[in-house]
């Protein structure tokens, strides 16, 4: 198994508050690698800095390092570059207010990617891969924002695939969507891990035992427990772990 | 004894709707005035034909072109400095001491009567730098007076933008430049237009700072260090010296006809580009 991303004493603080309390963790490549634990616990943190979107919150320090690679992005990279090789889905969808295509073809464009048919093919393999194309394929000049709630998440989940990520970062992508749309961007996930590297967060212990190869469990800024999903969760070595896992507290 | 809610309901309803029929009332009265006394009097000649005798006989043609030019440029020179300024103040600045006395100074300075700024354009524009009563000095001017109203339309509408726009944009690799350009302004686009029609009615509307810097010379500017009349002025001059209240008139309703088109042209152009932004 290669690792992807090595996260080594990771720590960070907005001002005296210290939200990640050195972390150090291992994901592997090609899997998909589940981060759970109550609202607090510092996951959603350790994503915003996978993408470095933590430099537009006010105040935030971080100390440690983090490898993509074997390649430092905590210090002197650019958040920019780096976003462009990091896919985020957020916990609520976000299309940009334009139509469905110009949304998929948001970032291949920024990427100076402007050729008709390279972009076509594109945005029709990226909706295929979030399992969105049947649905959309006659309509893709209509507004983004006319879509469900589901369809929307899964147009998210395109727009980032459209960057040709190697990394696909998911924080509670489906906190806000019905089962049968949660159901669906599973099936695409797990479709999706051969290609890519990916982090879902979650608040859902029971989604991160369907879909994730190895899980690790966050408690007030620490990693309590990390290991293959399975052993996680039919043998949990710590006790928290396992209250938590088993809906004691959360 | 207690009123029942229904028929508060009620009065409040007919409240508000005698008080939306009266604004449009006024309205009415005024353009059917301007309508009725105007329209007997305009012909192609009025329209294409220079004045004669200060006005009392002939068309407006140069006053036509000197309104044009005068709301034009203006809008060229102030809409990307005001721009400038919003995009400034809202996405590539922290709130601050410093944003606050600029803000504070654009407050200011939308609150300050037009003849201040034909009195400072006067002083400024035509006497000190020597430019003299000419299209350029009524420019800068207009410039100055219409910047505190793009500033402030433009600021609202772009912080208007909701923040998790900025945030996907961002996380698709995107600069703050492109986030600004390809997002931000898009979805502000409505604001912002708003604001430039507003600007183009002031200006267009103006007569005493334009009097003061533009002149009111009856030809034709050809270049941008001559002087000319507005329509606003040419019908302020025609009224007041009693010169031609049918000319006046006339003058008027064509003012307020260019006005009309222009407003329905601006917002054709903005739902053509809403409609592919939203």
């Amino acid at each position: 198994m290669d690792v992807k991303i090595r996260v080594e004493n990771l720590k960070a603080s907005f001002g005296r508050q210290e939200v990640l309390k050195g972390i150090t963790v291992d994901v592997y490549k090609n899997m998909v690698t589940g981060f759970m634990g109550p609202s607090g616990s510092g996951k959603s943190t350790i994503i915003s800095i996978f993408n470095r979107m933590i430099d537009f919150e006010d105040g935030a320090k971080i100390e440690g390092r983090v490898l993509f690679d074997g390649a430092d992005i905590i210090k002197g990279v650019n958040g920019v570059e780096l976003r462009k090789r990091v896919g985020t889905v957020f916990a609520i969808p976000i299309p940009l207010p334009r139509s469905i295509y110009e949304n998929i073809a948001y970032g291949p464009r920024l990427n100076n990617i402007n050729d008709k048919d390279e972009l076509d093919e594109i945005v029709r393999e990226s909706l295929k891969k979030a399992f969105l194309w049947d649905e959309v394929k006659d309509r893709l000049g209509i507004s983004a924002l006319k879509l469900s709630g589901g369809q929307q998440q899964r147009l998210c989940l395109a727009r980032t695939l459209a960057l040709r990520p190697d990394i696909i970062l998911l924080d509670e992508p489906c906190s806000g969507l019905d089962p049968i749309s949660t159901a669906k961007i599973e099936e695409a996930l797990s479709e999706l891990k051969k290609d890519y590297t990916i982090i879902l967060v979650s608040n859902n212990t029971k989604q991160i035992a369907r879909i994730s190869d190895y899980s690790a469990f966050f408690y007030m800024g620490e990693m309590i427990e990390y290991g293959p999903t399975e052993a996680l969760f039919t043998n949990p070595k710590i006790k928290k772990t396992e209250d938590y896992i088993s809906g004691k507290f959360g | 004894m207690r009123i029942k809610p229904g028929i508060i309901d009620k009065i409040a309803r007919i409240g508000f709707n005698a008080q939306a029929f009266f604004t449009v009332g006024i309205l009415v009265v005024i353009i059917t005035i301007i309508f009725i006394k105007g329209f007997t009097h305009i012909n192609l000649e009025f329209i294409f034909s220079s004045p004669e005798d200060m006005g009392r006989h002939g068309g407006i043609f140069p006053s036509i072109m000197g309104t044009v030019l005068l709301a034009l440029l203006s809008i060229v020179f102030a809409t990307p400095l005001g721009l400038g300024t919003a995009i400034f103040l809202t996405e590539y600045t922290k709130e601050s001491a410093f944003t606050r006395i600029i803000r504070f100074g654009v407050e200011s300075l939308a609150g300050i009567p037009s003849i201040i700024y034909g009195l400072f354009g006067f002083i400024f524009f035509v006497i000190k730098l020597k430019m003299g009563w000419c299209l350029l000095s009524g420019v800068l001017t207009m410039t100055i007076m219409i910047l505190p109203t793009i500033i402030r339309t433009s600021e609202e509408a772009i912080k208007a933008v909701p923040r998790n726009l900025r945030i996907v944009s961002y996380s698709l690799g995107a600069t703050r430049w492109e986030t600004v350009t390809k997002v931000v302004l898009t979805s502000a686009m409505p604001g912002i237009l708003t604001g430039i029609m507003l600007s183009i009615g002031r200006v267009v509307g103006e007569t005493a700072a334009v009097i003061f810097t533009m002149g009111s010379s009856l030809r034709l500017p050809t270049s941008l260090m001559d002087s000319g009349r507005t329509m606003a002025v040419h019908f302020y001059i025609l009224a007041r010296e009693g010169i031609s209240m049918d000319k006046a008139y006339a003058t008027a309703l064509i003012l307020v006809l260019s006005i009309t088109v222009i407003n329905i042209l601006a917002y054709y152009i903005m739902n053509k580009v809403v409609s592919r932004y939203s």
